[in-house]
């Protein structure tokens, strides 16, 4: 069945049956293979991708329920500044080990960061659940307070600063 | 000769055999030798636009270096990246005695070239101590060559000819040539002998010691294909490929009819293999247009299997199996030194404690996937391995076709932690490649991956340890039941001689008896040392506190004197010769940084505890402070690691995740993860039930390397053994109770 989705900006034509999660019509369908399959039941977060900005687990998402909103994964997150900023702070702080996770930590970290630009350490825990198999956590977390710097820009202070 | 992709969007080969696009990231193309070669576009500082990539050819000055004239440097990696950093630590090694200028390095994954490279493999933390020496001969014949063009060019001697940076100096006269301009000359030059070529004085490292960030991050980061589930073939189909739950069965019939009516279902067909659990076993395979309709299929297919006799099995006639062969004498003796009898008769006190560990799954991020091609005789095969070579004898094996006839590309892989060194899913994708007659690309659900490994293998250390009147260890004894059959041990569930506390107590006995196992096991990072190290470690503070002594004061007097501990030869290669002056230091530098004479301070609840351990040729103690809430959860505040990995850290990025991975890695598996064997299956099918480590489970982990006279060695490894004993002595030190067994169960840490 075709059906019509809005993906990184672009307008997709997709024949494919409705039930088909999102992450395989990304990945195979459209050939856009940043979002990864690691466990298929949304517990590892691999597949992470915004829809209309809400970080969504693409291996859970039939085709069909998405409907006319928009689709962000991991190629076009960069296209916005906040998301350059956490795939720079990423290179930054050299997060990545194996890598593969990363393309979905990169998405959780950039809608946390949207919706709360100056996340404490209990924030960064809660918002994100993306699994590191490797252990990069460390890292990430760092990643994404740098991240929250530079989008803040230098004549903010951070939370932890004295003036505010 | 075929070609695959990982962008998709199959590139044409090129006469230089290297292509460059800004828009193909990562291509497999034709080079005019006939391999096949990834070759990536964008350098280290890629998110920047750094305009188009050149495309001139590249000259070659040996097998690993190559230099275009406008001085842009490709260095091979040759081993295969599985997240341990070796595609850019290896490459960093050659740059530096090539005296290149780093930001102008690209690396590129090398084919499989035995006679070029030797063994190119990922395991046992050897790529450092392995290639060391040899990369940074060939870094330095590079430099050589191409101080020698010079030297002709400006008609000097060699000898007042100096590098920096990508540019040979002639400081006389004032003249520079960079080495673009110097690699055509160079390439004509005679390759100096490498036994005798000159190396750098390493404090004369330009590059080696410095951080470098991960030469593949930019395309990560950015989500560009890299892994072998991201490989795209023309005309290819995906693949599924269903095998019995319990391990050996073997399969009777399967509703294919009724599988290959379903949409996008190309075919479904019974595979029959052999009795080896690494290479081709008997299953169901289904071959459809989309990995989708093939997994969906997958969950309507009804096969009748015969179970055969591992069916009977479980973790828990195991463990009751166990409990009685530890009341008898061990079957099999490792080790016996001294009496150990009459010293624990003379001993003022005796201890006995026994201690288990699970089974465990690798749970690589990336699922199991190869994806093959099986045309007029020849085999092409994508796989993330950390065994290229022995992958391509399995093509060969499976599909029985001269070796010569199978070519494997490597790919980045998704984790591996020793989950790759198996490559039954290459057979599988050969096999089903050959029947399919087009390119397949076959990919394992998260249950099959976590249902049909090679896992680390259970075991179970009896202890009885003698202590004199003045707490000195004195008598040792460990019957440790474990697998295996016909007195051999199975994969990984062996006991080394010399494991510690041998060679340091005099009256010493190491024994097993072995039970049969129909469950296959392999590999898991720090294999063996994963599971000893708990229980030595732990059993070791369990000494320490009954003959009442600080449990680093207890370590050190363990320890004695510095003094080398040889191994005789044919030991085991994980633990050759030990240095105990190496590990008195780490312990010494990790008490220092974690102001363990300080622990007493700490309220109640909270502990902190000690472990060390040598393997891989590495020497790690960590300390862990932990505290245990009334609920008998357990949370780590802190940890401190101290290592050291010989006379230099390679790459300090690098090695400080890998040491901070290892220790994250080693907790998850300490607080929740085990493998529950039941009617001869594995129960566990999903990531909630073998749960990894999430980010508000992470402590910070404070990392620390003391440099030795040594050769540089491994990072993926050795920091992962003293983890969990050092968290378990940190319970113990936070309520009084021991764990014995793992994963650490919260009940049995209650105080409400």
């Amino acid at each position: 069945m075709g059906y019509s989705i809005r993906i990184n900006g672009e307008r997709r034509n997709v024949d494919a049956d409705g039930a088909t999660p999102l992450l395989w019509v990304l990945r195979d369908e459209l050939d856009l293979k940043g979002s990864k399959f690691g466990c298929g039941m949304g517990m590892c977060g691999a597949c992470s991708v915004h829809i209309d900005g809400k970080i969504t687990r693409s291996c859970v998402t039939p085709l069909a329920s998405v409907g006319s909103r928009a689709v962000t994964t991991i190629e076009g997150v960069g296209a916005t500044e906040l998301g350059k900023a956490v795939q720079r702070a990423w290179l930054d702080v050299d997060v990545v080990q194996c890598g593969y996770c990363q393309g979905g930590q990169i998405m959780a970290a950039t809608a946390l960061l949207k919706s709360n630009p100056n996340p404490s350490d209990s924030d960064i825990d809660a918002a994100m659940s993306n699994l590191c198999r490797c252990g990069t956590y460390l890292r990430i977390r760092a990643a994404i307070k740098r991240a929250a710097d530079w989008a803040r820009g230098p004549a903010r202070p951070a939370k932890s600063g004295a003036s505010t | 000769m075929s070609r695959g992709s990982l962008n998709g969007n199959p590139s044409p080969g090129t006469d230089s055999g290297v292509l460059h696009s800004r828009r193909s990231f990562l291509t497999v193309s034709v080079a005019a030798c006939g391999g096949l070669m990834l070759s990536y576009s964008l350098p280290l500082t890629a998110l920047a636009d750094t305009g188009a990539a050149g495309t001139i050819s590249p000259i070659k000055l040996n097998g690993f270096i190559s230099i275009t004239p406008d001085g842009a440097v490709t260095i091979m990696a040759m081993n295969p990246e599985i997240g341990q950093g070796v595609k850019t630590s290896l490459p960093m090694i050659i740059a530096d005695e090539l005296d290149a200028d780093w930001s102008r390095v690209r690396t590129e994954q090398a084919e499989i070239d035995t006679e070029r490279y030797g063994r190119q493999y990922a395991a046992g933390s050897t790529a450092t101590p392995m290639n060391w020496d040899p990369l940074r001969r060939a870094g330095a014949a590079g430099r050589q060559m191409l101080v020698a063009a010079a030297a002709q060019q400006w008609a000097v001697p060699e000898s007042e000819c100096s590098t920096t940076a990508g540019v040979v100096h002639h400081v006389a006269s004032q003249r520079s040539l960079g080495y673009g301009s110097l690699a055509a000359l160079a390439a004509t030059m005679p390759p100096p002998d490498l036994k005798t070529v000159k190396l750098k004085n390493p404090k004369d490292f330009t590059i080696i010691g410095t951080p470098i960030p991960g030469v593949d991050s930019p395309l990560i980061v950015t989500g560009k294909p890299l892994f072998g589930i991201d490989v795209t073939v023309p005309g290819m189909r995906y693949a599924v490929f269903a095998k019995c739950p319990v391990f050996g069965g073997k399969v009777v019939s399967a509703n294919i009819d009724a599988i290959k009516a379903l949409p996008g279902v190309r075919q479904a067909f019974l595979v029959k293999g052999g009795a080896a659990p690494n290479g081709l076993v008997d299953g169901v395979a289904i071959v459809a247009d989309r990995w989708w309709q093939a997994s969906s299929a997958m969950d309507r297919l009804e096969v009748v299997w015969d179970e055969g006799a591992t069916a009977q099995q479980s973790s828990a006639s195991f463990a009751l199996t166990a409990a009685e062969l530890a009341k008898q004498p061990p079957t099999k003796s490792i080790r016996a030194d001294g009496n150990v009898d009459a010293a624990l008769a003379s001993a003022a006190r005796v201890v006995e404690g026994s201690y288990s560990f699970p089974f465990l799954a690798h749970a690589t991020l990336e699922p199991q996937n190869c994806t093959a091609w099986v045309q007029e005789g020849k085999v092409e095969i994508w796989a993330p391995t950390q065994v290229p070579q022995p992958s391509r004898t399995m093509a060969a094996n499976t599909l029985g076709v001269p070796e010569s006839q199978v070519t494997v590309h490597m790919t980045r892989c998704g984790g591996s932690f020793g989950r790759r060194l198996n490559a039954d899913f290459v057979a599988e994708a050969a096999w089903i490649a050959k029947q399919a007659g087009v390119p397949i690309k076959l990919l394992w659900t998260r249950q099959q991956d976590l249902q049909h490994d090679f896992y680390r293998p259970a075991g179970f250390h009896n202890f009885k340890g003698g202590l004199d009147a003045n707490g000195k260890l004195i008598a040792f004894r460990d019957h440790f039941v474990t697998f295996g059959s016909d007195g051999k041990f199975a994969d990984s569930a062996g006991l080394p001689q010399n494991e510690l506390p041998a060679r340091l107590v005099p009256n010493l006995e190491f024994g097993a008896s072995l039970m049969p196992l129909g469950v296959p096991t392999g590999s898991l990072r720090a294999p063996g040392s994963n599971g000893q190290a708990f229980a030595f470690q732990s059993f070791l503070d369990e000494l320490a506190h009954v003959a009442g002594k600080d449990p680093l004061e207890f370590r050190l007097e363990l320890l004695g004197e510095p003094r080398e501990l040889a191994v005789p030869p044919g030991s085991s290669a994980s633990q050759p010769d030990f240095n105990i002056k190496r590990m008195r230091d780490v312990l010494l530098l990790v008490a220092d940084k974690s102001d363990w004479s300080k622990r007493q301070q700490l309220p109640a609840g909270r502990g902190m505890g000690i472990a060390f351990y040598y393997s891989h040729r590495g020497y790690f103690a960590e300390v862990v402070d932990a505290s245990v809430g009334r609920n008998g959860i357990v949370k780590v505040n802190k940890v401190w690691v101290a290592g050291d990995v010989g006379s230099q850290i390679v790459n300090p990025s690098g090695a400080e995740n890998q040491v901070q991975g290892s220790v994250l890695d080693a907790l998850g598996v300490a607080l929740g993860q085990a493998i529950t064997i039941e009617a001869g299956r594995v129960v566990q099918s999903t990531l909630a039930e073998f749960p990894l480590l999430r980010m508000d489970q992470a402590p910070p982990i404070d990392v620390h390397f003391l440099t030795s006279d040594y050769t540089p060695t491994g990072m993926g490894e050795p920091a992962l053994p003293p983890l969990a004993p050092a968290l378990c002595n940190a319970i113990f030190a936070a309520t009084g109770k021991r764990v014995r067994q793992l994963p650490i169960d919260p009940m049995l840490l209650k105080s409400g």
